[in-house]
């Protein structure tokens, strides 16, 4: 590991860690901005509401 | 790019997969350099493997948690340098297994405390803190005088600690027993060979000012008397490049 | 008892079965552990596993005879959250009351030490008061919503017949080991991972238990898409088993002996801990609690999730960011600067994901706004999300380097912890019980809500009281260390420093003291609607009755 110096270590995780972070930030807000998603979504966000307190297990 | 998200979003196991990559890729990028840079740790002179006395009161500085009050890393910050003296370096703690730089100063840093009072005034204060410094609120340590040092262990936890990385010879090894006894005696004749094995520095009187016993107060008073006390800063470059980071 | 069962009324299900026969094995192999053991605190460790092991065993033999461990598959799992809900309470009143009584040695020590009890010293009760906080408490609230939350999005009973019965008991093992090693002087001295070797084999044993039960829940869902708080309690599972594997990595001094090395040394393993340190605030007491959060909110005010897309690229960039900002612990010291500089970076950058997830949470309100007069438990979700908001403004402020050269190694740090503690994690817990309770006990509702406004008020009193003591007694020590007299000379000695924060030390147990009464008045109020009578005749069962499962 001669070839290791400070400033490659430091350049590499950066600008990787900032690339690495920007991809996967843009990945997550895809997903979560995918319009074929939003039915699902909405339907999720009103989950807990659901009248689940008694311990049959629903259908 | 579609597929990809619903197949992880329907998944449960690629969603474990996802967390898992996020998680140690970041861990992997920070911390690994660490093992393979060699600027980590500053080449000096002067560093040893602790002797088995100062080992087994470093056992006991952890059995006692000071390590949650007293920190062992002083800051290049001008009043800590005046404070405590130099700024720690990384090559100070290379032997330690685990690290005990702390996180907090409810005490003050212990990083060189070494040699700055005598073996009886830590004795008073660990003792009954209050006594010596009126409003200091560490507990009491009494009954570290009154326990006599198990030692049993020691020459299985030197064997340990060479597994881990620290440089102990065979020799130190097997004279582990010997070694802590002579450490604590001043009349003990293993002294020379303890020094030959750990350098001439090293103390070897009866730390807690009780010749009958080998106390757990020996051995804690022999560790604190070491801290800081290794590294030659009369052959350290500071300013070298090298020790710049 | 004339039941038309499914097993014959003798036989227990297999996994009962294997369990029985691992708590004997497990009785075994301690006893012989504290037989041949030379070291008198692995013997001490190797009892409480041999009664644990026995008491298991006993309680099973007769479990088994009378046919208790047969369960009706179309009910949810509720005893082992009941059984859940009590421990948090439990763990709440021993982990507070033992912080209070080391702020009182802190504030009063000659009267608060005693020299012949060694083991009542600070040293070994501040980890005994972390660890009961976070992992007892914390655990225990974290794992029994988690059973609850997984079972009613999931539709589905938990996976494994009597494993999540394993791994409540197990965790609770796990804590009575960890603690009581604490005052015997048992401890690697990581913060926040004191427990020594055999008790982290332990903790893993119980983890894959308890990631199987909460993924095989999972696997059972009807609805294709797992619901986002899932999201945050598997991140909260998986990224623990990971951090705990890797900063508890450490060589035993012998198979039969407490003390272990670690296997890093150093700025090394100082970086690890601390990699482990900071995600354990942000796996087990950010990301956990959010997924409670995500459940008990939108329920108990009865709207929904304010922004179902915020929360899935909250979560995702709340997962990465934090797992690169541990180096913030170690600013100005030996840890080599980019470490430091990257570690700052992605902490202020994590301010970010943070507000959106407080955002979320707030705006969930939308429209139910009055609730937050007349339901004290809404009005304690409300202000855990703010102290939520509160600390995680303040932790990137203080991981920028300037910050922290003034605010590191001070009762600042201990201020903050503790707004995100009592204040987020402490709040969001007891909502959440609160909610609970009455569904779990068949209740129409709690027995008194005034008690939860006292509750409410005596314990965001007594947090304001605690942080605010934190801060002036940290800000003053950190200006008293670099203060200087005009000759250039260092203008305190460190014991001036100690003594000049004698009041705010007062202050800070009188505010834990009251914290501390909130959480008995709960638990007085929680027994008592516990032993109210049953709404039961309310639900109408609907599936034929096969078992009586009790």
């Amino acid at each position: 590991m001669s070839g290791l110096t400070y400033e490659t270590v430091a350049r590499f995780a950066q600008q990787g860690g900032t690339l690495y972070f920007g991809v996967l930030f843009m990945g997550g807000l895809i997903y979560g901005l995918w319009p074929r998603h939003k039915e699902t979504f909405n339907r999720m966000a009103s989950l807990p509401l659901e009248t689940d307190e008694d311990d049959h297990v629903q259908s | 790019m579609w597929k990809k998200h619903k197949l992880l979003e329907r998944n449960s196991l690629l969603l474990v997969l996802g967390i898992v990559i996020v998680v140690s890729i970041g861990g992997l990028i920070e911390i690994s350099p660490l093992f393979y840079l060699e600027s980590t740790i500053e080449k000096v002179q002067g560093m040893r493997p602790y002797t088995p006395l100062e080992l087994a009161g470093r056992d006991v500085y952890i059995r006692e948690g000071c390590y949650l009050c007293h920190s062992q890393m002083i800051r290049p910050l001008r009043d800590e340098a005046e404070r405590y003296g130099h700024y720690s370096l990384a090559a100070e703690s290379m032997y330690d297994h685990p690290f005990q730089w702390g996180s907090k100063r409810t005490g003050p840093d212990l990083a060189r405390v070494g040699g700055k009072y005598s073996d009886s005034w830590h004795k008073d204060h660990l003792v009954d803190p209050r006594a010596v410094v009126p409003e200091s609120v560490m507990p009491p340590y009494r009954f570290l005088a009154e326990k006599n040092l198990d030692t049993r262990d020691i020459q299985a936890k030197l064997a340990a600690l060479t597994r881990v990385g620290v440089p102990y010879t065979q020799a130190d090894i097997d004279n582990a027993q010997a070694d802590l006894r002579a450490q604590a005696d001043p009349f003990d004749m293993g002294g020379g060979a303890l020094k030959k094995r750990y350098g001439a520095k090293v103390a070897q009187r009866d730390f807690d000012g009780d010749p009958e016993r080998l106390t757990e107060m020996d051995a804690l008073i022999a560790y604190l008397q070491m801290l800081g006390t290794l590294v030659d800063f009369k052959t350290y470059q500071a300013q070298d490049p090298e020790n710049q980071r | 008892m004339t039941q038309p069962a499914i097993n014959p009324p003798d036989s227990a299900p297999w996994g009962a079965q294997a369990l029985y026969v691992f708590t004997g094995i497990g009785a075994f192999v301690a006893f012989l552990m504290s037989a041949l053991t030379q070291d008198p605190l692995f013997r001490f460790s190797s009892l409480i596993f041999l009664t644990a092991f026995l008491l298991a065993a006993g309680v099973m033999t007769v479990g088994i005879a009378n046919g208790r461990f047969r369960y009706d598959p179309n009910r949810y799992e509720d005893g082992v959250i009941r059984a859940g809900v009590i421990a948090t309470l439990f763990w709440a009143i021993a982990g507070l009351a033992a912080g209070a009584l080391i702020a009182a040695q802190l504030a009063w020590p000659r009267l608060f030490y005693f020299p012949e009890a060694g083991w009542l010293n600070f040293g070994r009760l501040r980890p005994l008061h972390t660890s009961g906080v976070i992992f007892a408490f914390g655990g225990n609230a974290l794992i029994a919503t988690s059973f609850w939350v997984v079972q009613r999005t999931c539709k589905a009973r938990l996976f494994g017949g009597i494993l999540p019965w394993f791994v409540f008991w197990g965790y609770q093992l796990f804590l009575v080991l960890a603690a009581t090693g604490y005052l015997a002087g048992i401890t690697q001295s990581r913060e926040y991972a004191e427990p020594e070797w055999y008790v982290d084999l332990w903790l893993t044993i119980v983890w894959v238990a308890y990631l199987l039960v909460f993924l095989g829940t999972l696997w059972k869902r009807k609805e294709p898409h797992i619901y986002v708080a899932n999201w945050f309690y598997l991140a909260f599972i998986v990224t623990i088993a990971v951090l705990h594997l890797v900063n508890n990595a450490a060589l035993p001094v012998g198979l039969l002996n407490h003390r272990s090395y670690s296997a890093y040394a150093g700025v090394q393993d100082a970086l690890v801990q601390w990699w482990y340190g900071h995600n354990a605030v942000g796996f087990f007491l950010t990301a956990g609690f959010l997924g409670m959060m995500y459940y008990f909110v939108p329920k108990r005010v009865e709207r929904p999730v304010y922004s179902y897309r915020l929360s899935i690229v909250h979560f995702w960039s709340l997962i990465f960011i934090y797992i690169w900002a541990g180096p913030h612990h170690l600013h100005y010291t030996a840890l080599p600067q980019w470490a430091q500089t990257l570690g700052a970076t992605f902490s202020i950058m994590l301010w970010m994901p943070s507000w959106g997830g407080m955002i979320n949470g707030l705006m969930t309100l939308s429209g139910a706004w009055d609730k937050l007069r007349t339901d004290a438990v809404v009005r304690m979700m409300v202000v855990a999300l703010a102290f939520y908001g509160m600390s995680t403004f303040e932790g990137p402020l203080m991981s920028i380097r300037e910050v922290n050269a003034l605010s590191h190694y001070t009762d600042w740090t201990i201020g903050h912890v503790h707004s995100g503690a009592l204040g987020w994690v402490g709040f969001i817990s007891f909502a959440a019980v609160y909610c609970m309770v009455p569904w779990l006990w068949k209740k129409k509702g709690l027995w008194s809500d005034r008690l939860v406004e006292w509750h409410f008020w005596i314990a965001t009193t007594g947090i304001l009281l605690y942080i605010a003591a934190m801060w002036v007694s940290g800000i003053m020590e950190g200006l008293m260390w670099r203060e200087y007299t005009p000759q250039g000379f260092l203008a305190n000695s460190f014991v001036e420093t100690v003594s000049a924060k004698h009041i705010e030390n007062v202050i800070r147990l009188v505010g834990g003291l009251m914290y501390l009464s909130g959480a008995a008045i709960m638990s007085y109020n929680i027994w008592r609607t516990i032993r109210m009578p049953s709404a039961q005749t309310l639900a109408a069962p609907t599936a034929p009755v096969l078992i009586a499962a009790e």
